[in-house]
C-alpha cells in the first residue's frame, strides 16, 4: 500500500511539474518533450488504476503519433522564439487569478466526492471481474455493445486524415515533370511547323 | 494521506485541467502551445474517466476514454494542418493576428 501511494505521488508530481514546464518554457521543442513526459507519467497513473490497455494506448498513440506530429510541425514552422514569447507577463495576472479560482472550485468539488449508495444500478456494462485481463474486458465491451461507436471512432479518424491531407496538399506551379500521356499524344502534324523563309530575311 | 482514493486522482486531474486553461491564457503568440494545452485538458479528462472507472468497477469509463483519445488525435491532426496552412499564408502563428475573419 505504501508503494502504491509513493508511486502515485511520484507520477502525479512529475506530471504536474512537466505540465507547468509545457506552458511556460521559451522553446516550443522543450514544450513538446515535456508534453511527452506528462503522457508517460499519466500512463503510469493508468497502470496504477488498473487500466493497462489505455496506458499502452496512451504511450503508443500520444507519444508515438501525436507528440511526433507536434515535433514535426514545431521544427517545420521555424518561428522565432523571442517573438513568440512576447506578452507573456501581460496576461499572467489575469490568467493566474482565473486559474487559482478554477483550481479552488474544482478542488472543493473533487475533495469531498462520495458515490451515491445505489450507483451500481446505473451500470451499462458488466463490472470488471478479476478473472479476465483489462484488455480482454475492454475487447468484450467494445466489439459487442459499442461496435457502432467503435466504427464511428474509426470513421472520425478517417475524416481527420482526409481533411489534413486536403488542407495541406498543394499543387506546385513551375515544376518540370514528365507527362507520359502528353508525350504519347504528340504527332508530327501538331508539333512541327514548316515555314517558307525567303532568302535574305529572317524568320 | 497514504491511502490513495478517488479524490487524489480527481484533484490531480483538476490541477492538470487548470494548467491547460492557464496555458491558453498565457500563450497568446503561439498557437502550437495552445494546441498542447488542449491536449493537456483532454488528458486530465481522461484521468477523471479512468479514475471513476477504476473506483466504481465499471469498465465503460475506460471505453469512453478510448473514444476521447480518438477525438484528441483527430483534433491534433486537423489543428496542426490548419496551422501549417495558416503559416504558409501569413508567415507567423501569433493568435493576436488571427483576426482576418472579424466582421
Amino acid at each position: 500500500m505504501i508503494f502504491l501511494a509513493l508511486a502515485f505521488y511520484m507520477f502525479a508530481f512529475i506530471a504536474v511539474i512537466a505540465a507547468i514546464v509545457v506552458i511556460s518554457t521559451r522553446n516550443p521543442v522543450h514544450s513538446v518533450l515535456f508534453l511527452i513526459l506528462v503522457f508517460f507519467n499519466s500512463a503510469g497513473l493508468f497502470v496504477l488504476l488498473g487500466a493497462e490497455f489505455l496506458a499502452m494506448i496512451l504511450v503508443v498513440v500520444y507519444v508515438g503519433a501525436v507528440a511526433v506530429l507536434f515535433m514535426f510541425v514545431v521544427m517545420m514552422l521555424d518561428v522565432s522564439i523571442a517573438e513568440v514569447r512576447g506578452g507573456f507577463l501581460h496576461y499572467l495576472p489575469l490568467g493566474a487569478l482565473i486559474g487559482f479560482i478554477l483550481v479552488m472550485e474544482l478542488g472543493v468539488i473533487a475533495g469531498g466526492w462520495t458515490f451515491a449508495p445505489d450507483v451500481e444500478r446505473n451500470f451499462i456494462a458488466q463490472p470488471m471481474g478479476s478473472t479476465v485481463t483489462n484488455t480482454e474486458a475492454m475487447g468484450n465491451i467494445i466489439y459487442t455493445h459499442y461496435a457502432y461507436y467503435f466504427q464511428t471512432a474509426g470513421f472520425i479518424l478517417l475524416v481527420a486524415m482526409i481533411g489534413a491531407i486536403v488542407l495541406t496538399h498543394r499543387t506546385r506551379t513551375g515544376v518540370l515533370k514528365q507527362n507520359v500521356g502528353d508525350q504519347l499524344a504528340r504527332n508530327p502534324s501538331n508539333t512541327i511547323e514548316i515555314k517558307k523563309i525567303s532568302s535574305g530575311s529572317g524568320v | 494521506m497514504l491511502e490513495i482514493g478517488l479524490s487524489h486522482y480527481l484533484i490531480l486531474a483538476s490541477i492538470l485541467f487548470t494548467i491547460g486553461i492557464f496555458g491558453i491564457f498565457l500563450n497568446r503568440k503561439n498557437v502550437i502551445i495552445i494546441l498542447m494545452s488542449i491536449e493537456l485538458i483532454l488528458l486530465s479528462v481522461n484521468v477523471n474517466f479512468v479514475a471513476f472507472s477504476s473506483y466504481l468497477g465499471d469498465i465503460f469509463g475506460q471505453v469512453f476514454a478510448l473514444f476521447i483519445l480518438t477525438v484528441a488525435a483527430g483534433e491534433a491532426a486537423i489543428g496542426l494542418a490548419i496551422l501549417v496552412v495558416y503559416f504558409r499564408n501569413r508567415g507567423n502563428i501569433s493568435v493576436e493576428n488571427i483576426n482576418a475573419m472579424k466582421g
